[in-house]
């Protein structure tokens, strides 16, 4: 591995972690907006 | 205000295109350990208002007041980077640690801001997505732009933006804003200076190399220490008034009492002692006073309400 290859995987792993970060949120809010909707409708 | 981003080590990679900022550091932007405390005392507002607030919806609106709370944090990081990578304190944040492109924490902010208060206004009610919204600007625009490079009092009016929580919470309930909220919001007003002047005291070099005009910094430690003083007296009446609003009982308005006359006697000690660790007890002493009046309160209410039969 070269010098510059670090720098480059680290970079591709933080941006892998954001990504899963991001989906993990999104459903989140799938989620949530479910939840508001079924209470809402319910009330 | 300098820009870091063109002097910050991650600049100086072999990176192009997207930034470095990872998980971490985008929670961490968010002041999490801030937010802990925002969230804790917008439940306690929840809990002790009149009437019914469907969980789910509660629970909406708590993460829209810690999202809300996280949203400021970001902005603030973003504006305050020039001065946080002067102190020893603040030197490791994602920005003034070039971890994180200013734009990035910037439009995160933003993005979360705007998110926090329509979700809220969708879920919830409009009031509390109003004070919700006046609370990011709040600390956003006066207190982090207006006010904290500028006055010794920048913590005393600016601190009013930490105090807004439990007003949402109890708006998220009624729909309007009662006077025990309003009680509630004194408390948290009259802690903050405080607190923060306990901090500012041992961190004083920090301030002034970073030309924040802290009332430590600005009037010298004997002045700073006679307003902590007198803060914490005013602290005994707010502190009691939701007892006296019949918002809790006896059992709170002692505990409250016991709790400011201990808070009064830590900065007595402050007063009478000059060295550091007086104060960093202080400091200490100061979130432990918060968390236990709040805490008071909501077991308080709750044992009321179960006392009655209904929960909470």
């Amino acid at each position: 591995m070269t010098a510059m290859d670090h720098p480059e995987q680290e970079r591709e792993r933080m941006i892998r972690a954001r990504n899963r970060a991001l989906v993990g949120v999104l459903v989140a809010l799938v989620a949530l907006f479910y939840a508001i909707t079924i209470v809402r409708f319910g009330s | 205000m300098s820009d870091l981003s063109e002097t910050t080590p991650h600049i100086l990679l072999p990176l192009t295109g997207a930034s470095i900022g990872g998980v971490g550091d985008y929670v961490e932007i968010l002041k999490p350990r801030v937010m802990s405390l925002v969230v804790f005392t917008g439940l306690v507002g929840i809990a002790v208002a009149p009437g019914h607030l469907n969980p789910v919806l509660a629970l909406v609106a708590v993460l829209c007041i810690a999202v809300g709370a996280g949203a400021a944090g970001a902005i603030n990081m973003w504006y305050d980077r020039d001065i946080d990578a002067m102190m020893a304190r603040t030197a490791a944040r994602p920005l003034p640690a070039g971890r994180m492109m200013p734009g990035e924490a910037l439009a995160f902010g933003i993005v979360l801001a705007v998110g926090s208060v329509l979700m809220m206004a969708l879920a919830v009610n409009s009031i509390a997505a109003g004070l919700l919204a006046l609370t990011i600007a709040f600390y956003v625009f006066v207190y982090t732009i207006w006010l904290k490079r500028r006055t010794p009092q920048n913590i005393v009016i600016g601190g009013a933006a930490g105090a807004f929580p439990p007003l949402i919470g109890w708006a998220a309930v009624t729909g309007d804003i009662g006077w025990p909220a309003v009680s509630l919001f004194t408390i948290i007003f009259l802690w903050t200076p405080p607190h923060f002047w306990a901090l500012a005291l041992y961190r004083a070099g920090d301030y002034a190399k970073a030309g924040v005009p802290m009332l430590p910094v600005v009037a010298g430690p004997r002045a700073t220490k006679r307003q902590m003083l007198l803060y914490t007296l005013a602290l005994w009446p707010a502190s009691a008034a939701p007892w006296v609003m019949g918002v809790a009982g006896a059992m709170y308005g002692l505990g409250a009492l016991a709790l400011s006359i201990l808070f009064t006697a830590s900065a007595i000690r402050v007063w009478i002692d000059d060295s550091e660790r007086s104060a960093r007890l202080m400091f200490g002493f100061s979130l432990l006073y918060l968390l236990l009046v709040f805490s008071l309160l909501l077991v308080d209410h709750t044992a009321a309400g179960a006392a009655r039969g209904a929960w909470p």
